[in-house]
């Protein structure tokens, strides 16, 4: 394997996560509910599926329970803003919060403890293509399942009624009320899959791209991911593109650490956070506001009657 | 059988104290059962979570100092809620403004300058928080970049900015390799409001702030705009409110009272530059504003209950060993519950039976 190939194989580790998270919330906001707990049910992910994996020895057990913390999590933030329709920035941010504080507590046993590597899953035939073979086909099963994520939620979106249902929804949905359409129970299922997806996500970090948890380990990613959904004009498969590249702006960045430039270290860990903020940037000077967003997003639904 | 929601037509401020009331039990028994399954004893964690702190005048200070920041910051966040606009940077503009006062402290260190070296590091700390604090702003009303993600965002880059600073020109090159400046001159130093007391005039910024936000929230055009910004942003429109300027005016505002809580947390209680100046005040911040309902005196109160959660957490490390990530999960669960207690306030809850009303 050359350097250049271990380069592009991480590049493929490091964008997974922030691709998987990115999907469950583009699913979310689609239907009308801005979730920002992202980074607390990632790290809630993470963080259980650690320590079901440590304990149980079992990488199977250890993706179902980070799905599990993810959704769980989620139905937290449903019940309170579907529930009780509040505020739904301040809801996410207090789930993020809450979700940064409890997996320290879950996972303080565990730190210091590591897995074993993931095997990759080898595609016949496939791997062999010279050059993307081996990069995108002999990865592990996560990698798989977010490239299949995104074109059955592209499909599921673009193709199927009960996609077209979620997205009218997200749209207008005193008018969905109206045609009849079940919105809170829509949306329940939306934020549900938002949030096990984010688990997913966690759970693929502490077991896959780490092998080990440390507290705050998410960084960040689950807010970037947030940020890709807007970057990707509530799109899958310009989510897709978007992940690849801020995986490989985070992953070009610690190779540059390593190379030692001579810049501070902190400069080039500020790379992902700054690509944010000026990718939102020129994306707003292209098209001025935010475009593809869902009419309803962010605003609390109560029937009128 | 399920419930519904019915709009109020008026709802009293007591019922919105009362609500916040209900909120802080709630979480308080969500947090006593998180206590019991970890298989300790949640009494004991009343005890020294709440009862503790209030009886020992050692610790009643202690909490002065814990809640002066919070103040500081939840006040300048109320301005950015009122409008509707969030805010969710104030951790980094704390930084920003810690940094730019702390670079006048370290600049003049060991010389003899006078007087005026405070309060022109309270004044930079303003500056630096403020700026920064219109970063997002001016990406918001310039090109309309959603404030969310920007103002977080660059609470990361603050943070490796200290970062930075710590451990690379600002380290004191007799400090034994720590990663920490030089302890700040006595001119650099924020003193105590009492002799030997542990409350700093910090705390004397804090009660100004709610003052001054008090009388501007209620008795000026700019706080009617504020408020009309948030509720309806159209008719402030049509009333030629100019929307672009408010953005500015609560974000300068937010990031300088942010900056102001971050230099005087650094020259009155650290004393000198370190990697890390704060526990998550920034965003503990966003709670306590919610929590005092936007309402100047309420964010007072509420900022010395959960200043409480910080002392709290930092004794029940130490005497029942519970994680100080406790802490955190219980202010996000407070959170919470303040945001739902608003349905109660807002909404009345009817219960409808199948077959009912439809």
């Amino acid at each position: 394997m050359t350097i250049l190939e271990a380069i592009l194989l991480t590049i493929v580790t490091a964008s997974t996560p922030l691709l998987i998270a990115a999907l469950g919330e583009l699913v979310t906001e689609r239907s009308g509910v801005l979730n920002l707990g992202v980074e607390g049910m990632m790290a809630m992910g993470a963080a259980c599926s650690f320590a079901a994996a440590v304990t149980f020895d079992s990488t199977l057990l250890g993706v179902a329970a980070g799905i599990v913390a993810g959704a769980l999590m989620s139905a937290l933030f449903a019940l309170v803003v579907l529930g009780f329709a509040a505020n739904q920035v301040g809801s996410g941010l207090a789930l993020t919060i809450f979700g940064l504080g409890l997996s320290g507590l879950i996972g303080a046993p565990f730190v210091g403890a590591r897995r074993d590597p993931v095997p990759p899953i080898d595609v016949p035939i496939l791997s062999d293509i010279p050059y993307i073979g081996r990069l995108f086909f002999e990865q592990d099963l996560f990698v798989y399942a977010s490239f299949a994520l995104t074109i059955i939620i592209a499909v599921y979106l673009m193709r199927t009624r009960s996609g077209l249902t979620l997205r009218s929804i997200g749209e207008n949905h005193t008018s969905a009320n109206a045609l009849g359409l079940p919105v809170l129970k829509v949306r329940f299922l939306a934020i549900l899959f938002g949030g096990a997806c984010a688990g997913l996500a966690g759970a693929y970090l502490a077991l896959v791209y780490t092998r080990f948890w440390s507290p705050g380990m998410t960084a960040g990613r689950g807010w970037i991911a947030l940020a890709l959904v807007v970057f990707a004009a509530w799109r899958p498969g310009w989510l897709l593109i978007g992940a690849y590249i801020f995986g490989a702006a985070t992953v070009l960045q610690l190779h540059a650490q390593a190379a030692q430039f001579g810049l501070p270290s902190q400069v080039l860990s500020a790379v992902p956070y700054v690509a944010t903020i000026v990718a939102l940037l020129l994306l707003s000077i292209r098209h001025g506001r935010a475009i593809g967003a869902p009419g309803s997003l962010g605003s609390p639904f109560v029937p009128d009657r | 059988m399920r419930f519904e929601l019915m709009p109020r037509t008026t709802v009293s401020p007591v019922a919105r104290a009362l609500a916040s009331v209900v909120a802080f039990i709630t979480a308080f028994l969500i947090a006593g059962f998180v206590i019991w399954l970890m298989g300790r004893s949640p009494v004991a964690a009343f005890d020294v979570y709440v009862l503790q702190p209030l009886s020992d005048p050692w610790a009643l200070q202690e909490l002065l100092v814990k809640a002066t920041p919070l103040i500081l910051i939840a006040i300048g966040l109320s301005y950015c809620f009122r409008a509707s606009l969030w805010n969710i940077g104030a951790e980094g503009q704390y930084v920003m403004g810690a940094v730019l006062g702390s670079w006048l402290a370290l600049k003049t260190h060991g010389t003899d300058a006078g007087i005026w070296v405070l309060p022109l590091m309270m004044l930079l700390g303003i500056i630096g928080g403020a700026l920064y604090g219109l970063i997002p702003a001016f990406l918001k009303t310039r090109f309309g970049v959603n404030e969310i993600l920007t103002s977080l965002m660059l609470v990361y880059v603050a943070q490796l900015t200290l970062d930075y600073l710590a451990r690379g020109p600002w380290r004191d090159p007799k400090g034994f390799n720590f990663p920490q400046s030089v302890t700040f001159d006595p001119a650099a130093t924020l003193p105590p409001i009492m002799e030997a007391g542990r409350v700093h005039y910090g705390f004397l910024f804090a009660l100004v702030a709610v003052a001054v936000t008090s009388v501007i929230l209620g008795r000026t055009l700019f706080g009617y705009r504020l408020k009309l910004t948030g509720d309806a942003p159209r008719a402030a429109r049509f009333a030629g409110f100019n929307s672009k300027a408010t953005v500015m005016a609560v974000f300068a505002i937010s990031g300088g009272l942010a900056g102001l809580a971050g230099i005087a947390e650094v020259s009155g209680q650290i004393g000198q530059i370190q990697p890390s100046i704060s526990p998550g005040y920034g965003f503990t911040a966003i709670t306590v504003a919610f929590l005092g309902r936007l309402n100047p005196i309420g964010i007072l109160i509420a900022a010395l209950v959960v200043a409480l959660t910080f002392i709290g957490g930092e004794s029940a490390q130490i005497l029942l060993k519970l994680p100080l990530d406790l802490t955190q999960a219980f202010q996000g669960i407070l959170l919470l519950c303040v945001l739902a207690a608003d349905a109660l306030v807002s909404y009345r809850i009817r219960l409808v039976t199948r077959g009912g009303a439809k």
